[in-house]
């Protein structure tokens, strides 16, 4: 039995219709990343999927519970962090951590082994108010609140948002760590470099899914060749670039241009066709997961 | 039950941490006790009077001087002619002209007299004819002293005025007793309201939600609090009227209590229903106080609601308050008894099981 089970849901928001039949399942133990840029319809999937929001059509189950019939059993199994800090900012670190121990009638001492590594972190600033601490540290505390009840299902919505490069790596080792505990977590994230710590994503853009792998296959499955172009003038560069024959897309990429080519592309011609474009520069280039999602998004 | 009581433990956590509220619930109905019974007074005083004699006669000086002693009364010396005392009528610095016309003193026991003549400004409604009716009375004693000086017999007092329960026409004492609505409806009402929305705004009901609490739990352990504080409020309140101003309640204490749990239970179930309905502290608060200003202006706090329009008096059977305020008042002022006005009582428990259940239909099962 997977772990969770969406089968074909709809949700609209008066006319903006939110997700549009989407499907998917999540097998236990498997750390599950839904990849999209803002208004994919990630955050009211997560709503969905915590029996904060019911389906306009299709079905849904978390750990075997159906999130409409069965939302009170979901809500004692899984644990919820909202892309937004939602603890009480007037309580201490250690209050809000009591307090949603005993909102679930456990006890902290029995579920501090699997909040340790985190918690640990934030303990030497137990007793500061939770709306003082650092983003990095709210982050950490609102970790750990979400699974002070040893759920067996974790939703974390943009975790990483807003929160800097080391401390996001420190995180993806958080969660690879709980995913070994047995956590089956699902986990959204707009940065695409984030989709390689997880073992499967799903690509979303407006309400739908674009396709589901593995990071590598995914990658695996960018099947026209890539090139990125740099020059001196980028701007000029990039304008020139999408009215060049047999360029099917063209978008800055790091310090790049990246370039999607059909079977009408030539390098010869390309560069006769920007001679005017100083410091021309044009290699091939290996794909990358946005690299996928531009190329998905575009078909 | 336990969720119960670890969520009111947090509550309280929360409202004695807060710099400013705690200090607010002895503040705030210590100030309403001592400032507002001074200020929403109708009594009228300070009414600034021009005395035209054109009698000057021993009775008219006499008159004057009454006048003068009169503790409402403030006498401007200004005004010597008539035209000039017009003039300062129409400038708002003499409220009533007084008029003591030639040979009033001559003609006093003739068959007809001269007239004295009153004239006010009754702008301000109130202080006009209250003011001219002081000045009738001060001035009809003065005369009634007079005449039977001068051995006129004088019909004896027909009429006998006798103010039950608050002899000394104290308006204070009417104010006292129903200025505690004031404070239930600002503590339970508004901060219970805005204590609901405010974790709407920060988004922490919504991890409450993802927890196994129910949210018939939450909404009371949002409201125990303020039903504590409320009556914690009224007592203190209570106690500063009798230290103040000496006003002990002449009926019994548990009827005072009893409406006070009442109208508790019902508003802050009408606040809950309000704060349901918005989206943040705003909303709440503007919806708050249009009901607030309906409460006291159409309750009978300030003003009595058998001088109401007809219209006015009916629509007033719909607001909990003034069934509330009728309880406080009788209780306090006249020790009335449960039995005589249980129907009061009987209205408010309607109100609390009509709000409650507008706030449980009003509470979104899932957000």
């Amino acid at each position: 039995m997977s772990a969770i089970k969406v089968e074909n849901i709809s949700k609209s928001f008066g006319k903006v219709k939110a997700l549009d039949g989407i499907s998917f399942e999540v097998e236990r133990g498997e750390l599950f990343g839904l990849i999209g840029p803002d208004g994919a319809g990630k955050t009211t999937l997560f709503r969905l999927l915590t029996t904060l929001l019911n389906p306009d059509e299709g079905q849904a189950e978390v750990d075997g519970f159906d999130i409409v019939k069965g939302y009170q059993a979901i809500r004692e199994r899984v644990g919820y962090m909202p892309g937004r800090f939602s603890l009480y900012q007037d309580l201490t670190v250690e209050e809000n951590l009591d307090f949603f121990a005993a909102l679930f009638g456990v006890k902290v001492e029995d579920s501090y082994d699997i909040i340790a590594p985190i918690y640990r972190q934030i303990e030497p600033f137990k007793r500061r108010r939770a709306g003082k601490l650092s983003g990095g540290m709210k982050q950490k505390l609102a970790l750990s609140c979400a699974l002070i009840h040893r759920p067996s299902v974790l939703f974390l919505d943009e975790p990483t948002t807003g929160v800097d490069a080391v401390s996001r790596s420190e995180f993806w080792d958080m969660l690879a760590d709980l995913k070994h505990k047995g956590i089956t977590i699902l986990v959204s994230t707009p940065y695409m470099d984030e989709a390689s710590r997880c073992d499967r994503v799903a690509l979303c853009n407006e309400g739908r899914i674009l396709g589901i792998d593995t990071p590598t296959d995914i990658v695996a499955g960018f099947d026209s060749p890539l090139y990125a172009v740099q020059a001196d003038n980028m701007y000029q560069l990039l304008i020139s670039a999408r009215r060049a024959r047999g360029v099917v897309e063209c978008y800055p990429f790091g310090e790049a241009h990246h370039l999607i080519v059909d079977a009408e592309f030539d390098i010869g011609q390309f560069k006769a066709e920007l001679a005017d474009v100083q410091g021309l520069c044009i290699k091939p280039a290996e794909p990358t997961i946005e690299d996928m999602f531009i190329k998905l998004m575009k078909q | 039950m336990r969720q119960l009581f670890i969520l009111i433990q947090k509550e309280f956590t929360q409202i004695f941490r807060n710099p400013f509220l705690p200090k607010l619930f002895i503040i705030f109905p210590v100030m309403i006790m001592l400032v507002m019974p001074w200020v929403t007074t109708m009594d009228v005083r300070n009414v600034g009077v021009a005395i035209i004699d054109e009698d000057g006669s021993t009775l008219s000086r006499r008159i004057s001087s009454d006048v003068r002693a009169a503790e409402y009364f403030t006498v401007n010396d200004e005004a010597t002619t008539l035209d000039k005392a017009h003039s300062l009528l129409e400038d708002c610095e003499v409220d009533i002209i007084l008029q003591i016309p030639k040979n009033f003193e001559r003609n006093i026991t003739s068959v007809e007299p001269e007239k004295l003549d009153i004239s006010a400004n009754a702008v301000n409604a109130t202080k006009g004819s209250l003011g001219s009716q002081y000045l009738v009375q001060t001035i009809g004693s003065t005369l009634s002293k007079y005449m039977s000086e001068q051995g006129v017999q004088q019909a004896s007092d027909l009429i006998a005025v006798q103010n039950r329960y608050n002899p000394t026409l104290n308006y204070r004492h009417l104010m006292i007793p129903a200025l505690m609505i004031m404070l239930l409806i600002l503590i339970c009402g508004f901060m219970s309201a805005i204590n609901i929305v405010t974790e709407k705004e920060n988004g922490t009901i919504e991890q409450i939600n993802v927890t196994p609490v129910g949210k018939f739990t939450f909404v009371l352990a949002k409201l125990i609090p303020f039903w504590i504080i409320g009556l914690f409020v009224v007592t203190v309140a209570m106690f500063v009227a009798l230290v103040v101003y000496g006003l002990t309640p002449l009926g019994s204490l548990w009827n005072i209590y009893l409406a006070t749990i009442l109208f508790i239970l019902g508003f802050s179930g009408f606040g809950v229903a309000v704060a349901n309905l918005s989206d943040n502290i705003q909303q709440t608060m503007f919806v708050m106080f249009f009901f607030v200003i309906i409460f006291m202006y159409l309750s009978g706090l300030l003003t009595p609601i058998s001088s109401m329009p007809e219209w006015a008096q009916k629509f007033t059977v719909i607001l909990p308050p003034r069934y509330y305020i009728e309880i406080m008042r009788s209780v306090y002022l006249k020790g009335t008894t449960f039995l005589e006005i249980w129907h009061n009582f009987a209205a408010l428990g309607v109100f609390v099981i009509i709000f409650n259940l507008l706030a449980t239909i009003t509470y979104k099962k899932q957000v």
